[in-house]
């Protein structure tokens, strides 16, 4: 319906679309309708690009997955469920206050929007703000794949709390097969050791899939300061809000990300407890 | 020619480096290819030079290794992926579907940025020691054992694919919402749907190539295991993910330039082109098809043989739509009153070679064959066939069919007729006899061969340069063109479509009035010109 009303009729001429012309409007585009359509298709196909780039990342931890399930189990298990869900509720959160600044914006409340742009930002950091206190929680438990014995020096530990423990892989082997620690005893002594070797592939991928994430948030939060300081000088109103309402597609995109991030990496195999 | 037109609309370096027009980027396109184009060149001569002796005495075998690593890379993802869509494509898709600019001008200045900085990581790298990895950048070769510039190459790859993305993004945007009035899809010229196709695969494809080399340098940079069966990861999970973008970037790399020659066949031909819908369609049929397709390079790596089997017959089916353009190609010829100019030349020579190159893809796509030519020059002279004597040929028939439009002046017919012939002549020269070797059984990447060999690659390398001077004669004489060149007129091709339409060269805005299409492309031998209200 929208397209048929923007399409110039055959009879028109380019005269009759250069009547209204908006501050906004750029040389390119005949009228604001053209323009709002080309920009938010062109959000729309650039946020289907970004779908394929995460589609690949997410097709590796699949496959992965499935070869070395055991090992994806138990990494998973050693992830805090809680900060993870928090940071699901604290990103919600900011979905609901970014779709509100986009409304705020049609409707062409000033104040409003910059609130809830301000608001979507503390959201945001705070998931970033989580998301280091995990970070650096892995670093403690020695959980950084590959970096530790390479080039900081703290070796890789699949159980974790490698300060203590003996970092030997005999000893994780152990734990697995522990009915004690929610291990199974009829894992066979090798399977054992490589599922615990095999951790490290979970963690690789954990890094890489929440690091892109992150680095997707570091990317919205400065286009949500950009947005903020328009919205100050109050450009957007019911006649143009399309720069803040590509925005938000980009911060619910990255928003919904992390809606498959969170059960793919946090919630394998919960009820089982190891296997 | 016009008084003011985009070329001297404005001068001085900022008003090139800074312009937002699409047809001054599509000359910094112009000239930055170019400058690839002749690097990449020059290390393909060095091969050649290399090659003319079984023993290699020119260079050690890890030199060897970089050269043609740098002679792929550079063609691959700095000349033939942004050759035809950023230089021509950039330059008419706006024009031929009537409007001021793409829908993006800023996005389209940043991916000429970003083509320079992936460029210049590229750069880089070969200055500070080159890379050996091949432009295939296979682990676990490349993310644990090669010592050279691995991550520094892969970044400047990656950089200049997002250059691609938005050159597609902007073509599909300005395509759906910015066509003129009247303007219906069946009515768009079959260039604007070929680099339509082409920017479909740019926007799917280019993104997994980035998050592939994302991954293969954290693997390298920080030992993490993602493809090193030594960390647990999958060799081959690489190469699926490697080849799901890069073979559909060889459509990237052909579709457009199908797309120049389904422009001048017709207008030298003075006949509508047959099939118009056949030929549209071909393209989109090429693209989907392209994208389910890409295991037919690793029928050798270890993939089961079911899924062998199913790649085989999919890459079989690739040949129906590539064929309907042949065919309708050739029946547009049929009977037409042809004008053998320098543009006709290059895309009758395309025509040719594009069909050897395609047939032979045939061979490669039979599981059995494959695993006998498999690596070998025969694979060499097939993807040869169809980059260089496809796209390439291509391009330069495009460039000489759009330079009247581009700069207003003509280019001097004589020696570009000779120009054409010495190119034909020397492309065929070269990779004929490498189907021969790759037949007999010549590996490719290898800086040594048996003395057996040795006939046939020094007629390649003579090929070489006889190839050579024909790529550089055109640098001559276009730039002789621009200061004595005759001006060109409108329309020296009497040719239909927009772009013929406005003055030449175009002015900044492409058109004085907004032009309403009222009739086909291609209504060659019928009153049938495009309508422009005053």
């Amino acid at each position: 319906m929208r397209t048929e009303k923007m399409r110039r009729s055959p009879l028109s001429t380019s005269q009759t679309t250069t009547t209204e012309h908006h501050p906004a409007l750029a040389h390119q585009f005949d009228s604001m309708e053209q323009q709002q359509e080309a920009s938010t298709f062109g959000m729309w196909v650039f946020l289907l690009t970004e779908i394929m780039m995460f589609g690949g990342l997410f097709t590796a931890y699949l496959i992965y997955r499935l070869k070395y399930y055991p090992a994806f189990v138990a990494g998973s298990t050693s992830i805090s469920v809680s900060w993870g869900f928090a940071n699901t509720l604290v990103l919600i959160g900011s979905s609901f206050t970014m779709a509100m600044a986009v409304w705020a914006a049609q409707k062409g409340y000033r104040k409003s929007q910059v609130w809830f742009l301000i608001g979507t930002m503390v959201l945001g950091t705070a998931f970033l703000g989580v998301k280091a206190k995990e970070y650096y929680d892995k670093w403690d438990e020695c959980h950084i794949p590959g970096i530790g014995n390479q080039v900081i020096g703290k070796p890789f530990n699949a159980w974790g709390g490698c300060s203590i423990k003996d970092t030997s892989l005999g000893n994780i082997a152990e734990e697995i097969r522990d009915p004690n620690k929610h291990g199974n005893p009829n894992i066979p002594e090798v399977a054992a050791e490589q599922t615990a070797k095999r951790t490290e592939i979970f963690f690789s991928f954990y890094f890489a899939m929440t690091g892109l994430h992150a680095f997707h948030m570091v990317i919205g939060l400065g286009l949500l300061a950009w947005l903020l300081l328009r919205a100050k000088s109050g450009e957007f109103g019911p006649s143009y809000y399309t720069p803040i309402e590509l925005g938000g597609l980009y911060w619910h995109f990255v928003d919904i990300v992390w809606i498959f991030l969170f059960p793919l990496l946090y919630l394998i195999s919960r009820h089982q407890h190891g296997v | 020619m016009p008084e003011r037109h985009f070329l001297n609309d404005n001068y001085g370096i900022r008003s090139w480096l800074l312009t937002k027009d699409h047809k001054r980027i599509a000359i910094l396109y112009l000239f930055s290819i170019t400058f690839f184009f002749l690097i990449g060149g020059f290390f393909a001569s060095l091969i050649r030079l290399h090659l003319l002796t079984p023993n290699g005495e020119l260079f050690e075998a890890d030199t060897y290794n970089k050269l043609f690593t740098m002679h792929g890379v550079n063609m691959v993802f700095f000349f033939l992926i942004p050759s035809v869509p950023a230089v021509l494509g950039n330059f008419l898709v706006p024009i031929m579907v009537g409007t001021k600019d793409l829908a993006f001008p800023k996005i389209n200045l940043l991916s000429w940025y970003l083509y320079i900085a992936g460029g210049t990581f590229s750069m880089a790298a070969m200055i500070s020691g080159g890379v050996d990895s091949g432009w295939t950048f296979y682990a676990p070769l490349s993310s644990g054992y090669l010592k050279t510039h691995v991550i520094m190459l892969a970044v400047g790859v990656i950089i200049a694919g997002f250059s691609s993305i938005f050159t597609g993004l902007n073509f599909i945007v300005t395509v759906h919402r910015m066509r003129a009035p009247g303007m219906t899809w069946g009515r768009l010229p079959l260039f604007v749907w070929s680099n339509y196709a082409a920017s479909l695969i740019m926007i799917l494809g280019t993104p997994v190539i980035a998050i592939t080399l994302i991954l293969l340098a954290l693997e390298r940079g920080f030992h993490i295991g993602i493809f090193d069966p030594k960390l647990g990861g999958d060799p081959v999970l690489f190469q699926h993910m490697f080849w799901f973008y890069s073979h559909p970037a060889v459509y990237i790399m052909i579709l457009p330039g199908m797309g120049v020659i389904s422009e001048i066949v017709p207008c030298f031909s003075r006949k509508r082109i047959f099939g118009y819908s056949f030929v549209a369609f071909s393209s989109i049929a090429i693209a989907v098809f392209g994208f389910v397709v890409w295991a037919h390079h690793m029928f050798v790596a270890g993939i089961s043989v079911y899924s062998a089997l199913v790649f085989s017959l999919l890459s079989y089916a690739v040949a129906i739509p590539s064929a309907v353009k042949v065919f309708n190609w050739t029946a547009t010829m049929y009977k037409g009153s042809i004008l053998m100019s320098t543009p006709m030349l290059y895309a009758m020579a395309f025509i040719g070679l594009f069909t050897i190159g395609g047939l032979t893809g045939l061979f490669l796509a039979a599981l059995g064959l494959d695993i006998h030519i498999h690596d070998t020059y025969f694979v060499i002279a097939h993807f040869h066939y169809v980059m260089v004597g496809g796209m390439v040929t291509a391009y330069l028939g495009g460039l000489h069919f759009w330079w009247p439009k581009i700069t207003g002046k003509m280019y001097p017919e004589a020696p570009a007729k000779l120009a054409a012939l010495i190119t034909f002549i020397g492309f065929n020269l070269t990779f004929f006899p490498q189907f021969i070797l790759g037949y007999m059984g010549m590996p490719r990447r290898y800086w040594a061969y048996p003395p057996e060999f040795q006939v046939l690659n020094v007629l390649s390398s003579a090929g070489a340069s006889v190839l050579a001077v024909g790529f550089l004669l055109p640098l001559l004489y276009f730039a002789w063109s621009l200061k004595y060149g005759e001006i060109a007129g409108d329309n020296p091709w009497q040719a239909t479509g927009l772009e013929w339409e406005t003055s030449s060269p175009p002015p900044t805005h492409n058109f004085h009035h907004i032009p309403i299409v009222t009739k086909d492309p291609y209504a060659y031998g019928e009153d049938a010109e495009v309508t422009v209200v005053h």
